[in-house]
């Protein structure tokens, strides 16, 4: 196949802020600011920020769970945002979503027969009942559970066990994206191990194509082929993953990168320390975003000019104006 | 979270074994119902009364109108078990007929009040719009009116319409139902609001709508199943509070007329009289307040049983 699966072409969102009947003037929070990236069938894309750089906001726009204030999102060719509502319910079976909490994206009250088998009676897939537990035992021994778990209810599971639930009902309608939401921020560092392999496992199995949104830099590497990291709402950097993470452009990715821990505790590396707070999303710096902690700046270009995303290497883009 | 237990890889497995048996969640729900001795008692006595009253007129057959001069306000006897009234009526006779009136106006007059209340707060909860402010204007509004001075208006107003078109009994019925429902929605439509407005963002209800899952499986499946609790304890206390309206309603005579005996109504006319036979009132209180309590603790070992998170 040819040309990308996924396209976001300057995808922005808005949310208001107050502003109710009679209430003088609503804030704005720009949650999302003109992103733009493509992700190839069978890819990895990982998409790193910290709390509040919009990364949920962009994965939840594509399915849009969250509808984008501005901006276009292709899936193999079609306009996800111009979508009628039934064309966007067949759309429902390619893209799916993982989610970050284990407790709070499983319905109590349905039992985990249920809540995989949802997807194949709101779309029809199983024409009988016998169908359907077959198939939704198929699906819970794909991810590593076992056909009697179907009659239980989400609270007998441990956080591992619910997050497979989850990545099962994900996978009831046979998608080829699925944006994974910080899949296993929530969980210990021995099962985030084994949900990570599991999620690569089925890659593999089922040639599926991730948007791994996550804040944890080590998690995004091991999974990724390319990783994009966000600041504010703008992606200010995205390449390949090895690039990404040996030879960093924007200072805040560098920044980022050296807060991620090393093993070996006789290494040592210069650390950045960013100065300040991430700076409020509804009043954001101007020009660009990171200027006001950013160890490189120069004023007053970079706090009046948005730097454009550009290719600097090959497969390596960056927006930053001092960076080449 | 609830009961949530932090995972290591030989925990993996941590579901007990259970026997095979046959599996539904309805009868799990009532395996679960069960356990609740509080709550299975409850509707064994409920259903006794119900028997009670629903029986009983074909086997104490003594009138409910039966004026005996001679026997006034008796005390329980062989002859009248629960005594008698002022006018020498057996109050056995007329409780098991009111019976049937005041445990029909409070059950419907709670199911008018449930359904209203949800729908307008479940339609509240989901709307993003201006419908959502708008409802809850209205239920503000309902909220706001004098409940009695308006059920008299509206009983003065449609009492003999409804007369001419479902007979006495059944007119004033009919009235008193959808008076007292129509003004005790208001607290459950709010309830509903509050809890669509919180789960209606939960991820599995965007997991849902990531599902293609319409709006109405939405509601049906996730976001009702989970808001029920709450309302179903409101529920109870409403069919207490519909009996007891009701019996306001007979004690200011705007209730059915006086020839009818209701609990309300027996309660009514015997506070005149409470110093000199006490029986006369203590048995109609006794009957609103055993039904209230059985239908309280129902509600408790529903909303319990329903609820799978809890271990029972």
């Amino acid at each position: 196949m040819t040309g990308p699966l996924l396209r976001v072409k300057d995808l922005t969102k808005n949310f208001q802020v107050g502003g109710g009947f009679l209430s003088r003037g609503a804030d704005v929070v720009h949650a999302v600011d003109r992103v733009s990236f493509e992700i190839a069938p069978g890819e990895t894309l990982g998409l790193v920020g910290e709390s509040g750089s919009g990364k949920s906001t962009t994965g939840r726009c594509i399915l849009r769970l969250i509808e984008p204030t501005a901006g276009e999102v292709w899936f193999e060719g079609h306009e996800v945002t111009a979508l009628d509502a039934a064309a966007f319910r067949a759309l429902c079976r390619d893209m799916q979503i993982i989610f970050q909490d284990p407790f709070a994206s499983l319905n109590p009250r349905m039992t985990v027969g249920a809540i995989i088998g949802e997807a194949l009676t709101i779309h029809n897939l199983a024409p009988t009942k016998r169908a359907f537990t077959d198939r939704v035992v198929e699906l819970l021994e794909t991810v590593g559970l076992q056909a009697e778990h179907m009659r239980r209810y989400p609270h007998e599971f441990s956080g591992g066990q619910r997050q497979r639930i989850g990545i099962a009902r994900a996978l009831a309608v046979e998608p080829k994206l699925i944006v994974c939401d910080e899949p296993v921020s929530a969980l210990d560092v021995s099962i985030q191990a084994q949900v990570i392999n599991l999620l690569e496992d089925l890659q593999q199995k089922f040639g599926l194509t991730y948007l791994f949104i996550a804040h944890d830099l080590s998690v995004v590497e091991h999974i990724s082929k390319r990783v994009a990291v966000m600041y504010l709402g703008r992606i200010v950097e995205i390449a390949s993953a090895r690039d990404l993470y040996a030879t960093p452009l924007h200072p805040y990715t560098e920044a980022l990168l050296s807060a991620v821990p090393v093993t070996d505790p006789k290494a040592r590396r210069k650390r950045i320390v960013l100065q300040g707070e991430v700076p409020s999303p509804m009043h954001p710096p101007s020009g660009c975003h990171f200027h006001t902690r950013c160890p490189i700046r120069k004023l007053p270009l970079c706090s009046t000019e948005v730097p454009p995303l550009e290719q600097k290497r090959d497969g390596h883009w960056a927006a930053c104006h001092l960076r080449s | 979270m609830d009961g949530s237990t932090l995972v290591s890889p030989s925990a993996e497995v941590i579901a007990p074994q259970r026997p095979a048996r046959p599996f539904s969640p309805w009868l799990e729900a009532w395996r679960r119902f069960r356990r609740h001795r509080l709550a299975l008692a409850s509707t064994v006595v409920l259903l006794l009364m119900i028997l009670a009253i629903a029986l009983g007129p074909f086997v104490w057959k003594v009138a409910i109108n039966d004026i005996d001069f001679a026997a006034r306000m008796q005390t329980p006897s062989w002859s009248h078990p629960l005594g008698t009234d002022d006018l020498g009526q057996d109050l056995l006779a007329r409780m098991l007929y009111g019976g049937r009136i005041s445990l029909a106006v409070g059950l419907s007059a709670m199911f008018v009040a449930m359904t209203l209340g949800t729908v307008i707060g479940a339609t509240a909860g989901m709307s993003r719009g201006w419908v959502g402010p708008a409802l809850i204007w209205l239920t503000d509004l309902f909220l706001s009116l004098p409940a009695l001075p308006l059920l008299q208006l509206v009983i003065y107003l449609f009492r003999d319409s409804l007369k001419a078109a479902f007979g006495l009994e059944g007119g004033v019925f009919v009235m008193i139902v959808v008076v007292i429902g129509g003004l005790r929605w208001m607290p459950v439509a709010r309830l509903v609001r509050a809890q669509f407005l919180s789960l209606r963002e939960k991820e599995f209800v965007e997991a849902a709508r990531a599902l293609g899952a319409s709006k109405l499986r939405q509601v049906v499946r996730h976001i009702l199943p989970n808001a029920l609790g709450p309302v179903l304890v409101a529920a109870t206390i409403d069919v207490a509070a519909a009996i007891i309206a009701e019996s306001t309603l007979s004690f200011l005579g705007l209730g059915f007329p006086p020839d009818i005996p209701t609990w309300g109504r027996i309660l009514y006319d015997a506070k005149d009289y409470l110093d000199i036979a006490p029986h006369w009132a203590l048995f109609p209180g006794a009957a609103i307040f055993l039904t209230v309590l059985t239908i309280n603790f129902i509600g408790d070992g529903l909303r319990d049983a329903l609820d799978p998170r809890k271990v029972m």
